[in-house]
């Protein structure tokens, strides 16, 4: 409360200095070196970001700064603030910087607020720790705090307990409280990654905003390199706990310089990118810190590799101006302008069948939906229990899948997609509508007809590791449908074996536990489960959004591979758009339990007409510093209204920009009816800023193409459809 | 898309299956990793062993001693150990080594008739009502609370009086003492079974189409397993005391037939005069009690494969 005073760094100044940190814990297995050598100076008002995979160590830099570190970690080097060292300072000595002049953004706001106190006693809190004020002017702040973040109505709702806000609200929150003692240094730790992208959006403008009122300078910890892109001044890249390339945002995305970082860059599924060349696989999966080999520990990875690499680590050398990286080869990548095409062939997956021509509509249908609805009933009491509502998490949908297709369903979380696939899974009579299989309604089926449909109806989770039974060895995991359907041992034994080749697994693991594979191996060993059975329908629920960007590009790959050798159709579910572009051949955007637009993948993308879609595609960040740069954003207002009390009429109009801008006789359409899914306007996309101008907007009639060259499929509901262009 | 790689996870995950160099060339089965994953635990082997050879005195023991349990060695009342009686002998005659050898027999087969009765119950009860729902599950804990708020004392005391009386009357008393043991494990596993049912592996298997018996057998009890077997383990030694407690009223194992609780109860009249009568069963309880503990950890780090039975790095 005392040393800290005024602020003596004007912009541009080091605020913050970290030179050789390293920290190392103890563990069972011996000596956890979770950094190694780290050095940066942090200006004021800059933003740097850290990117690495989980267990690279970028974390525990963030905690070592903030002195949150175990007690049994040992730190050595340095961390300067100001020119005064804080390692070594006291616990006590640190609580007096702590939220003072360093504040920290957790990941799960949930868990960072306490909640038993309000949201306005957290940030009341904060500022007396470190200020002689009084509570009342305290208060006064936090509401201002409160209002700069963006959260509505701000004198009432600094009165509410966390589990009143939403996710995204408790984000701005906790930035409130982090800047609420005007901090020289924020360390944001992965601050959007619990969120949808449309709230990923807002907040990220809000630390943005935060960084300009208090001229901090920010760590922003993230592995989502389209919001280091879009966010960030300098880049350092971590790799095992060392730092492997450094440099400006613009040196790191469009002159990298070590292998694993232009591998990283070349894994990204893009939002941008069309046709479906497969990804950049890095093989193999980041090491473990304890007793690492000597050598670069990037080296068994690395196709460029060569005996030196293994044997001494190379050290950041400069590559350019302002820009080092960490390795042997940054001279031969300089010279040569390697990319990581060259750097990391793709393999082919060796006799792929000639792709299906067959026209869509003449394929078989696999699954179709028909006005699907699932509602669940909202009750209330102990004793006596009354229905007091309805929850419409899934209300009324149309869809239809067919043979060697994948339908991406995307949109935020609590949209509905989750229940659509579990409606499907259940095999139940759904609330209302059809679910048709195969060509069987799925409500009429026995059980003996339901067991023979399951084998050809498999599915894959989210969350490897909760997916698979961490008691069984994945033998018995992957062999657990073969048993359900009477396969005999001998068979089961050899089936096994085979399908652990297929997905890229080495046969003599078979006696392992799940928990002795890394993320994309177990997401490997869930999708030889569902392939068991030579299924032809995989629903796929999130299956790579648990995984990091360069396990996720050899998983999705995968995907792809088996699908064209194996003629699968996948339902595939994701909040990801890019990942969506990548392997769907046609995406379906749900929107509280209803479709808004569905259509062939590259005619949404390039053409979306309905504000959602517009506002989802708009959100993502694009790995692109350029790019990202000079985008125009579309920030929906709001979080997604509660499913069990849906508005009226159109159910996306209280955050619509374009019902924002319309006129009250303009907005009779959309307060009467939830509009119909409807043939996509034809004519030439428009710019973002046209598609929201008021006196631009008329309804969508007169432009639907009535007598349209070509049959299209692209459906929207929106009585002000128009095409825009995003990307 | 071959992964052919050594990660540093590797020597961890190899160290559990002792075979570094070349892949398994063969598979080995759950039970078999299991076995071999027990057997690394140096502490469950000793209790394995020391429980073995409990049940092999108590079995044979008989044939060996010199005295009979109900052989009487007229005019040697409440001597201590010595060479003509290894552990002594009671008021009434008896050789204590003899006597304890028998009740060690009986206590062995009603603890562990017992416990595994009862958890066995437990599991399956609680797990399928957590499982299954609905009235099921109310139904059941209808019954499990009602049955918690019984005297189960009195009434095992008074069924046991009014049941049947001979050479098996005791099988009566383990059905009673599981009767009334389960209810509180089975809310346990019942409350455990909740949180595994919701994840995701359970609904990959159900959305497989395995059998809802199947599926509470090969997913859901497996992985509530370290609480079942420190539920058997406990419950050991509670039925062998909750015996002890009814023998010592005169309700449990009778005259002249002996358990463990029986002895004790008598040894605890004359502790004073002659400790050997009650020291002998006692150090034969504490010891198997200490064995079964043994057994039951070594056991759980076996199914765990997340403890340290993997083997060293």
């Amino acid at each position: 409360m005392t040393v800290t005073g005024g602020r003596f760094t004007a912009t541009g100044d080091v605020v913050l200095s970290v030179r050789n940190l390293h920290v190392t814990f103890p563990s069972e297995a011996g000596l956890v070196k979770a950094v190694r050598g780290l050095s940066f100076d942090l200006r004021a008002g800059e933003t740097m970001a850290i990117v690495g995979e989980s267990g690279s160590g970028k974390s525990v830099t963030s905690l070592a700064i903030m002195g949150l570190h175990p007690r049994a970690a040992r730190i050595s080097g340095s961390i300067t603030l100001h020119g005064r060292e804080l390692v070594g300072l006291s616990d006590a000595q640190m609580s007096s910087i702590r939220g003072e002049d360093l504040a920290m953004i957790f990941q799960d706001p949930l868990s960072a607020l306490t909640p038993v106190y309000t949201i306005g006693d957290q940030i009341v809190e904060a500022i007396q720790t470190h200020h002689d004020v009084s509570r009342a002017a305290a208060w006064k702040r936090a509401v201002e705090l409160l209002d700069l973040v963006g959260i509505p109505n701000p004198q009432l709702r600094v009165k509410s307990f966390p589990h009143e806000f939403s996710g995204g609200m408790r984000q701005r929150a906790m930035i409130a409280q982090a800047i609420a003692n005007d901090p020289d240094v924020i360390i944001a730790d992965e601050p959007t990654t619990a969120l949808d992208v449309t709230i990923q959006a807002q907040v990220l403008d809000v630390l943005k905003t935060a960084q300009v009122e208090t001229g901090a300078a920010v760590i922003l910890i993230t592995h989502d390199l389209g919001v280091v892109a879009g966010m960030s001044d300098r880049v350092t890249v971590m790799y095992a706990g060392r730092p492997v390339e450094q440099g400006s945002v613009d040196d790191i995305f469009y002159r990298p310089r070590m292998p694993y970082t232009i591998g990283l860059l070349g894994a990204v599924p893009r939002l941008d990118a069309t046709g479906s060349e497969p990804l950049a696989t890095l093989q193999g999966n980041p090491p473990s810190v304890v007793d690492l080999p000597p050598g670069c520990p990037f080296s068994p990875r690395c196709p460029l590799a060569h005996a030196g690499c293994r044997t001494t680590e190379p050290d950041l050398a400069g590559v350019g101006p302002d820009h080092v990286a960490a390795c042997w080869e940054s001279d031969r990548i300089t010279r040569e302008h390697l990319t990581s095409a060259d750097i990391f062939p793709v393999e082919s997956a060796g006799d792929v069948p000639p792709p299906d021509t067959t026209p869509r509509t003449e394929r078989e249908t696999v699954l179709s939906l028909e006005n699907l609805s699932r509602h669940y009933p909202l009750m209330k009491g102990a004793v006596l229990r009354r229905r007091v509502g309805t929850v419409y998490a899934v209300d009324g949908i149309d869809l239809d899948l067919r043979r060697g297709e994948t339908l991406g369903l995307v949109g935020e979380s609590g949209c509905g997609k989750s229940t659509t696939l579990l409606e499907i899974l259940n095999l139940h009579a759904p609330t209302d509508g059809r679910i048709v299989v195969f060509g069987k309604d799925t409500s009429t089926l026995g059980r003996r007809e339901k067991k023979t449909m399951r084998r050809d109806l498999q599915v894959v989770f989210q969350d490897p590791m909760a997916s698979l039974d961490p008691r069984m060895p994945i033998f018995d995991i992957i062999a657990e449908p073969l048993g359900v359907h009477g396969w005999s041992k001998g068979r089961t034994e050899t089936r096994v074996m085979d399908l652990l080749r297929t997905v890229g697994l080495e046969p003599g693991h078979a006696n392992r536990y799940p928990q002795h594979f890394s993320g994309g191996q177990r997401q490997r060993i869930g999708i030889a489960r569902a392939l068991a059975l030579e299924p032809e329908l995989i629903v796929l629920d999130e299956p790579v959004s648990a995984l990091d960007v360069s396990i996720q590009a050899g998983v999705i790959n995968l995907l792809e591979d088996l699908k064209k050798r194996l003629r699968l159709s996948y339902l595939f579910v994701a909040h990801d758009l890019a990942v969506i572009r990548h392997i769907a051949d046609r995406v379906a955007v749900m929107y509280l339990g209803k479709i808004v637009e569905v259509g062939d993948i590259d005619e949404v993308y390039s053409r979306p007409s309905h504000p959602y879609t517009q506002a989802l595609l708009s959100a993502i960040p694009i790995p692109d510093p350029t790019t990202e740069r000079s985008r125009t954003r579309i920030l929906l207002h709001g979080d997604l209204p509660s499913p069990a009390n849906p508005p009226s009429g159109c159910t996306f109009r209280t955050r619509c920009p374009i019902f924002e801008g319309l006129d009250p006789e303009q907005r009779t359409p959309c307060l009467a009816a939830m509009p119909p899914l409807e043939v996509a306007p034809d004519g030439a996309p428009v710019t973002l800023a046209q598609a929201l101008d008021p006196a631009e907007a008329r309804p969508g009639g007169e432009d639907r193409p009535v007598g349209r060259d070509t049959p299209t499929d692209h459906l929207v509901a929106c009585y002000y459809a128009r095409p825009v262009k995003v990307l | 898309m071959s992964v052919d790689f050594r990660t540093n996870e590797e020597p961890e995950a190899l160290g559990g299956f002792a075979q570094p160099a070349a892949p398994t060339s063969h598979r080995l089965t759950r039970g078999q990793l299991v076995r071999r994953r027990f057997f690394r635990n140096r502490g469950a082997v000793i209790g394995l062993v020391v429980i073995g050879l409990l049940v092999l005195l108590a079995l044979f023991g008989s044939y060996l001693l010199p005295w009979q349990y109900d052989q009487r060695d007229l005019g040697q009342y409440y001597k201590p150990p010595s060479g003509r009686h290894l552990f002594g002998t009671t008021q009434a005659g008896f050789d204590v080594l003899a006597r304890t050898v028998r009740g060690l027999g009986k206590s062995l087969v009603i603890g562990f008739m017992v416990a595994v009765i009862q958890t066995t119950l437990a599991a399956l009860i609680g797990s399928s009502a957590a499982y299954i729902g609905g009235w099921y599950e109310k139904a059941w804990l209808w019954v499990i609370d009602l049955m918690l708020v019984l005297p189960s004392f009195f009434l095992i005391a008074v069924v046991s009086q009014g049941g049947p009386k001979g050479t098996y009357a005791w099988l009566l008393l383990v059905v009673l003492l599981a009767a009334f043991g389960w209810q509180l494990s089975a809310r346990v596993v019942r409350s455990l079974s909740m949180s595994v049912k919701e994840r995701e592996y359970v609904a990959a298997a159900r959305f497989m189409g395995l059998s809802t018996p199947r599926l509470l057998v090969r997913h859901i009890v497996p992985n509530i397993a370290s609480m079942l077997i420190v539920d058997v383990c406990l419950g050991v030694g509670y039925a062998i005391l909750g015996e002890a407690g009814l023998s010592y009223f005169g309700y449990g194992v009778q005259a002249p037939d002996t358990s463990l609780g029986t002895l004790i109860a008598e040894g605890a009249q004359s502790t004073t005069i002659a400790p050997w009568i009650f020291l002998a069963p006692a150090g034969v309880l504490v010891l198997l009690v200490m064995s079964v503990n043994a057994l039951g950890d070594g056991l759980r780090d076996a199914l765990d494969p997340s403890s340290m039975s993997g083997g060293q790095a």
